[in-house]
């Protein structure tokens, strides 16, 4: 069956968000940095709510340890996940404007390659990688809004994870303390329910909501 | 007095290298705001704080 058309796609989503909602979600640019169990999940919530542009980055490609909890198929075991991602991205919103990085980030190309975008998220898995990120965001873009994930790991209660306003541009999800150890692994619903903070969290700043 | 993290502290004179140690956390996994602005990582020896600031330090923790 042919896919519907941009007016078709764009006309259901005003029907479900409101046409000023989708106005401002369609104009609006996020880039998504880190596309594992966060990452993936929050692309994926995006897309679906009709955002106009995504920028989509990550270094890694789809390992057999990822299917746990990311939005990756076996048979896309080894490709670049940004390309990975980006197939499942078009045909969930084929409408969405998606730009795919296969590039590591760090201090010296975070400002050329998040420039574009109005909201930065961070969805890296390694604590040392997410502090690079969010202190060279916040010192590159101090009017860019910025949303982190911090401790998500392990079979703690969902309801522990929060989304906690630290400044005006910069707020943090997570429960703040669950580390990834040895044994304590990551499990899909709670990585999710991060992700779905930090996606939530994305749409409420476009649609004009600072608060948590 | 200091506001560090939403509770008063004695770090009065203190830099934010050394709050960061006596926090006990590493330079590398945290971002630190005082009122309101990110202390770049190049100055957390030069920063020092004073009576009336707030200090937000965010620690990272691994997992995504």
């Amino acid at each position: 069956m042919p896919i519907p058309s941009y007016d078709q796609m764009y006309h259901a989503l005003a029907q479900r968000h409101g046409a000023e909602l989708q106005e401002k979600f369609s104009a609006a640019s996020v880039a998504v940095c880190g596309l594992g169990g966060l990452g993936s999940n929050i692309a994926i919530h995006l897309a679906r709510a009709g955002i106009g542009t995504l920028h989509i980055i990550d270094f890694d490609c789809v390992d057999i340890s990822n299917l746990n909890r990311q939005q990756y198929f076996p048979d896309q075991l080894g490709m670049p996940k940004s390309q990975a991602l980006s197939g499942t991205l078009s045909r969930i919103a084929p409408y969405c404007r998606i730009t795919a990085h296969n590039v590591k980030l760090n201090e010296v190309n975070v400002p050329q390659l998040l420039a574009d975008s109005d909201i930065i998220i961070e969805a890296f898995d390694n604590a040392e990688a997410k502090a690079m990120l969010v202190n060279t965001v916040l010192e590159s873009f101090p009017d860019k809004f910025l949303i982190a994930g911090s401790g998500m790991a392990g079979m703690g209660s969902a309801n522990s994870i929060v989304t906690r306003k630290v400044t005006d541009h910069f707020f943090l999800c997570g429960d703040g303390v669950s580390d990834v150890s040895g044994d304590m692994g990551l499990v899909a619903p709670r990585v999710a329910v991060c992700a779905a903070h930090q996606a939530h969290m994305a749409l409420r700043i476009i649609a004009g909501i600072h608060d948590v | 007095m200091v506001k560090v993290n939403g509770e008063l502290s004695q770090a009065d004179g203190l830099s934010v290298s050394a709050l960061l140690e006596q926090l006990g956390y590493s330079q590398l996994r945290v971002a630190v705001e005082l009122n309101e602005q990110i202390v770049p990582r190049s100055q957390y020896d030069s920063t020092t704080l004073s009576d009336g600031d707030t200090v937000e330090v965010v620690r990272f923790v691994g997992g995504g």
